[in-house]
């Protein structure tokens, strides 16, 4: 079955206070030379058929996606 | 006058809305998210909770709702709706009204008294504030960090749609210490702090909150 990956992140002009706390953890830990981090969130859809993108560039748009807050980025199968 | 509360898989102060608009002299109707009937309310509240364990993002799944595309509707038309708290998520995830909140920036549930400052006195619901006012209402919420584009926020003070701010203390780090706004008809107000929690001086910091409840009662008489 055709695998689609949405992948959503917060936009550059929004704070990301979650990537920040990552960010001073992994100084912490000594990895200093991580200059920043965004959090994200990584979806993985299995779709029936051909996948049609204009349906599912929708479903990332309008759902999993907040274009108020959010980027959104459709990886569709390449085979 | 009859105001309904809708009830989402995972709302927990819809009682003490109800509870509220009882308190203030309506009669509260219960709604169910899953149907498509507004029961003929002259008003809707959406109260706060977690709904759908603020899965996708707070309010995302509860916008998509049935009954929610009825209250989008109606809300267009005139219907007042009030959202607060995860409401107010809801509001913002459905397109009526503008921003977004996301998680607080200090990362930590904040839950306190808080003190805001009545920004518009002439909306369906505070038409019984005064503008300038200082209440005092419960916070209590871990993503409801107020954010919106500079050029949206720039737009939506030209407009005079802030409700609410902040007051001694911003609890979330929302942008420009944004508790509140409504729509361009100020017949749709969100907040994130809870009115319906400062109703009665033995369970709240005031009984401030009552405000909102008789507000839209002369606001749906007007209507």
């Amino acid at each position: 079955m055709p695998r689609v990956v949405v992948d959503v992140v917060l936009k550059p002009e929004i704070s990301d206070p979650q990537g920040q706390a990552v960010l001073g953890a992994l100084g912490r830990l000594g990895h200093g030379g991580v200059r920043s981090v965004r959090q994200g969130k990584h979806f993985v859809l299995d779709v029936e058929g051909t996948p049609d993108e204009a349906e599912l560039k929708q479903i990332a748009e309008t759902l999993l996606a907040n274009p108020v807050i959010e980027d959104v980025e459709l990886h569709l199968p390449t085979d | 006058m009859r105001i309904g509360i809708i009830t989402f898989p995972g709302s927990l102060d819809d009682v003490d809305a109800a509870r509220a608009v009882r308190l203030a002299g309506g009669e509260p109707v219960a709604l169910w998210h899953a149907d498509h009937d507004l029961k003929d309310v002259d008003a809707v509240v959406l109260p706060g909770g977690f709904s759908y364990g603020d899965y996708l993002r707070a309010g995302a799944i509860a916008a998509r709702a049935p009954l929610m595309q009825d209250v989008v509707t109606r809300a267009r038309q005139g219907l007042p709706v009030l959202g607060i708290c995860n409401g107010f998520q809801v509001l913002c995830e459905s397109g009526l009204l503008p921003g977004a909140l996301t998680r607080n920036s200090h990362l930590h549930f904040r839950n306190r008294d808080q003190v805001l400052r009545v920004e518009r006195a002439d909306t369906s619901w505070t038409s019984d504030y005064a503008p300038g006012q200082r209440i005092v209402v419960p916070v209590k919420n871990g993503e409801g960090r107020y954010v919106a584009a500079d050029e949206d926020l720039d737009r939506l003070e030209a407009e005079n749609r802030v409700v609410f701010r902040y007051v001694d203390g911003n609890p979330n780090g929302s942008l420009r210490d944004i508790a509140g706004v409504t729509s361009e008809n100020g017949r749709v107000v969100g907040l994130m702090p809870h009115p319906e929690h400062a109703i009665e001086d033995l369970t709240g910091p005031s009984t401030d909150g009552l405000g909102f409840f008789t507000s839209v009662l002369s606001a749906a008489v007007a209507a």
